[in-house]
């Protein structure tokens, strides 16, 4: 209780903005309309939207908001603003622990820039004081000085680094990698790759291709797919799912990010359209500031 | 349903309104609400959107339009021209300092993409007779500054940085000595990404602001924000005056509605756009292109500027000349193919087409590889096979496949491809005689 209390804290504190202008937003709402009418599910519909919750979802939910408002005769704000709150945590599944066994595979993707290789340095870190050995692939070999990048991740949390040369076939790290995991009998393989744009096909290609390599030489192991958001991006992260999708079966989301003013609605899109559940949300430049995502806790911390 | 870009939404919600002579204002408010969907699913801030539609739904509801001939093109015309002047008029250039060193100090969030834009504006600047210098003052994420140097050091352009200093202040002034001895005229400074609200490295900028002489300021906006991009923006333009922005990553298929927003809170122009992983693939910003793209019209403009640096306008009267009587043959099927590819990958250039989206490009890609193959099996033919493909028997096909690598299927597909071209060209020609305009460059 007092750890899950912990990690409730660390997002919260991480959300302060996202709340406070959520919040403030839906209270001013709130406040403002004293009985349930027309114009307060307008407003709170706007409220999503500015979420980047998108204006399809947005709608849904406010259709599912205004049922729930006739059947269960909802008359003042605060009881609305609960039923918002558990119509949106029902989107988001509920709690549930992302559990490695070992051997683990995590292949890590994601568009460019939205924080894959701290990602990954945090993720080590966490599974490292987990006592987990941790063996990191350095499979972007595209960006500069990426492979660096990493390295240094690895010396920050005692992981093995797996790399090759600038500019070499990303595959061939990820099977030397795969190798290494085994002879090093390490828990958990964490590849980085380079971020790509999902539209460009031959990008995408060399993602599957990847992906191949791990189902291949590693089949004994859990494999798990974490697509990169960063919680600034709008609409555009349902496409970015929908694309990485079709490479590499995503098993999961990380929300990068959340520590500004974004507020990451577009996860909530992404469950509700492709069903694909976030697993752990960034908030902060820290190596622990890489949390284990808890849909009630992200409700919570939106709404209080 | 939420994939569906601007450009098509926008077009089917004209499209409802072409199909009539005469609109009504209920028409109006129809097509209003498209747009505001449109914008909102490109990302375009809700309140920007707000006074958006507002602004052109007052434009709209009037005589202009219902009393125009054709009322459908006079709304597509005043939403384009409103777009334009949101995003900025005309072409904004980077402010050059009458006193050397210009200073430009690249601003924004983490991974918007400050370096590699860094470095992409140096070799630009490089290519235009500066002597750029670009500076490494990102000391927070590791290797930052390697990452600047490598990029630097592809373009030819000299990084300064101090390896073991963590102060961005001293680093910066440090570079502007040491520019001001080295003749560079012009100085990038890289910092690192940071949030709009963290004080502490917002004062971090502030503080190089007043202690190195920074000509341009600029903001690096990723075009996939969302809409908070308000926010980001605002917040960076108040703490450090910004003077101009960068949008970045427009290469993916984000409609970039940031732009639109971003120009609308800060009422500074967007000066550039990243259009690519290499380091050449920084563009000026074009506010009218982009509203062009934006409702569809395709960007004609850009297409027809790159295809005339690359075609020849003499080989494309011969073949014009040709076509009418014609004459077209696989000679002149390979000459377009070749200027084609010079034209850059065709999915950049059938994006810049009006109607084309990006699902009928999904297989362009794979085209590109039979371009090659085309080009192949044409060369593999005498020039007398390629003057009249009718005299290619099956054993020339035989032939033909074995000398070009491919099958005789290949072969048997590409005439057929052919044919049917000169079958089009035969109708375009027909068009033509009947005064429906000049087609200058047949790109199907």
């Amino acid at each position: 209780m007092v750890l899950i209390m912990g990690i409730f804290d660390k997002i919260k504190s991480g959300l302060t903005k996202t709340r406070e202008q959520l919040s403030a937003r839906t209270m001013d709402v709130i406040s403002l309309f004293s009985k349930v009418d027309e114009a307060l599910f307008e407003e709170l519909e706007e409220v999503l939207i500015m979420s980047d919750v998108g204006f399809e979802t947005s709608g849904e939910i406010i259709e599912r908001l205004r049922q729930k408002a006739r059947e269960e005769r909802i008359q003042d704000g605060e009881a609305l603003k609960k039923a918002l709150q558990s119509i949106i945590a029902d989107i988001m599944g509920a709690d549930e622990d992302f559990a490695v066994g070992t051997p683990t595979v995590i292949l890590v993707i994601g568009v460019n820039g939205v924080g894959k290789t701290t990602s990954i340095g945090k993720l080590a870190g966490y599974f490292k004081s987990q006592g987990k050995k941790v063996v990191l692939a350095a499979a972007d070999t595209f960006r500069a000085a990426a492979i660096d990048q990493l390295e240094i991740w690895a010396d920050r949390t005692g992981a093995d680094i797996i790399k090759q040369q600038e500019g070499s076939d990303p595959a061939s790290v990820v099977y030397d990698a795969v190798s290494a995991a085994k002879a090093r009998r390490a828990d958990v393989l964490i590849c980085d790759t380079a971020g790509r744009l999902h539209n460009k096909k031959n990008l995408m290609d060399e993602l599957a291709k990847i992906n191949k390599i791990i189902d291949r030489e590693f089949p004994q192991a859990q494999k798990e797919v974490l697509l990169v958001l960063d919680a600034t991006t709008g609409q555009n992260a349902l496409s970015q799912a929908k694309s990485f999708k079709e490479a590499a079966d995503i098993t999961g989301i990380v929300l990068t990010k959340l520590d500004g003013t974004a507020k990451g609605g577009i996860v909530i899109a992404i469950k509700q359209e492709q069903d694909i559940p976030v697993r752990f949300v960034g908030v902060g430049e820290k190596a622990d500031d890489l949390q284990p995502f808890s849909p009630e806790d992200y409700v919570r911390a939106l709404f209080e | 349903m939420a994939f569906d870009s601007l450009t098509e939404k926008l077009q089917s919600a004209f499209k409802k309104l072409r199909g009539k002579g005469k609109i009504t204002e209920a028409d109006i408010r129809e097509g209003m609400r498209e747009i505001k969907l449109a914008l909102l699913e490109a990302d375009v801030n809700f309140k920007v959107v707000k006074d958006f539609v507002a602004k052109v739904t007052e434009r709209a509801v009037g005589a202009e339009v219902l009393e125009s001939l054709t009322p459908g093109q006079q709304i597509v015309k005043i939403v384009h021209e409103e777009l334009t002047a949101l995003m900025g008029g005309s072409n904004a250039k980077i402010n050059i300092s009458p006193k050397p060193p210009t200073v430009i100090m690249m601003t924004g969030l983490q991974g918007a993409g400050k370096t590699t834009t860094a470095a992409k504006l140096g070799g630009l600047m490089k290519k235009q007779g500066k002597r750029p210098l670009l500076v490494a003052c990102d000391v927070y994420r590791p290797a930052a500054a390697l990452q600047l140097e490598v990029v630097g050091g592809k373009l030819g352009v000299p990084v300064f940085k101090i390896a073991d200093s963590k102060s961005p202040v001293d680093i910066s002034v440090a570079a502007i000595a040491h520019a001001q001895k080295n003749g560079n005229d012009l100085v990038i400074i890289d910092t690192a990404g940071r949030l709009h609200i963290d004080e502490a490295l917002m004062a971090e900028l502030i503080a190089i602001k007043s202690s190195v002489p920074v000509t341009e300021t600029l903001l690096v906006v990723d075009a996939m924000t969302g809409q908070d991009a308000v926010s980001v923006a605002k917040s960076f333009n108040e703490q450090l005056a910004l003077d101009g922005v960068i949008l970045t990553k427009l290469d993916g298929d984000a409609r970039g509605g940031a732009a639109l927003s971003v120009r609308a809170v800060t009422e500074k122009p967007i000066k550039f756009i990243g259009t690519g992983e290499k380091l050449e693939d920084l563009e000026p910003f074009h506010p009218e292109r982009m509203a062009r793209r934006i409702l569809g019209m395709g960007d004609m403009l850009t297409l027809i500027e790159k295809a005339e640096q690359t075609f020849d306008m003499k080989k494309a009267e011969e073949l014009e000349s040709k076509l009418r009587k014609q004459q077209f043959d696989l000679n002149d099927f390979l000459e377009q193919f070749e200027q084609m590819k010079n034209l850059g990958p065709l999915e950049n250039v059938l994006g810049m087409l009006p109607g084309v989206n990006k699902k009928a490009l999904a297989g362009a890609q794979l085209d590109e590889k039979k371009m090659g193959r085309v080009g192949a099996i044409i060369k593999s033919m005498t020039p007398k096979e390629r003057r009249n493909p009718d005299i290619i028997n099956s054993s020339r096909k035989r032939r033909i496949a074995a000398g070009s690598g491919t099958q005789v299927q290949d072969v048997n597909a590409l005439l057929k491809q052919f044919e049917q071209m000169k079958v089009m060209f035969k109708q375009f020609g027909n068009m033509k005689k009947g005064g429906k305009g000049k087609m200058r460059f047949p790109f199907a």
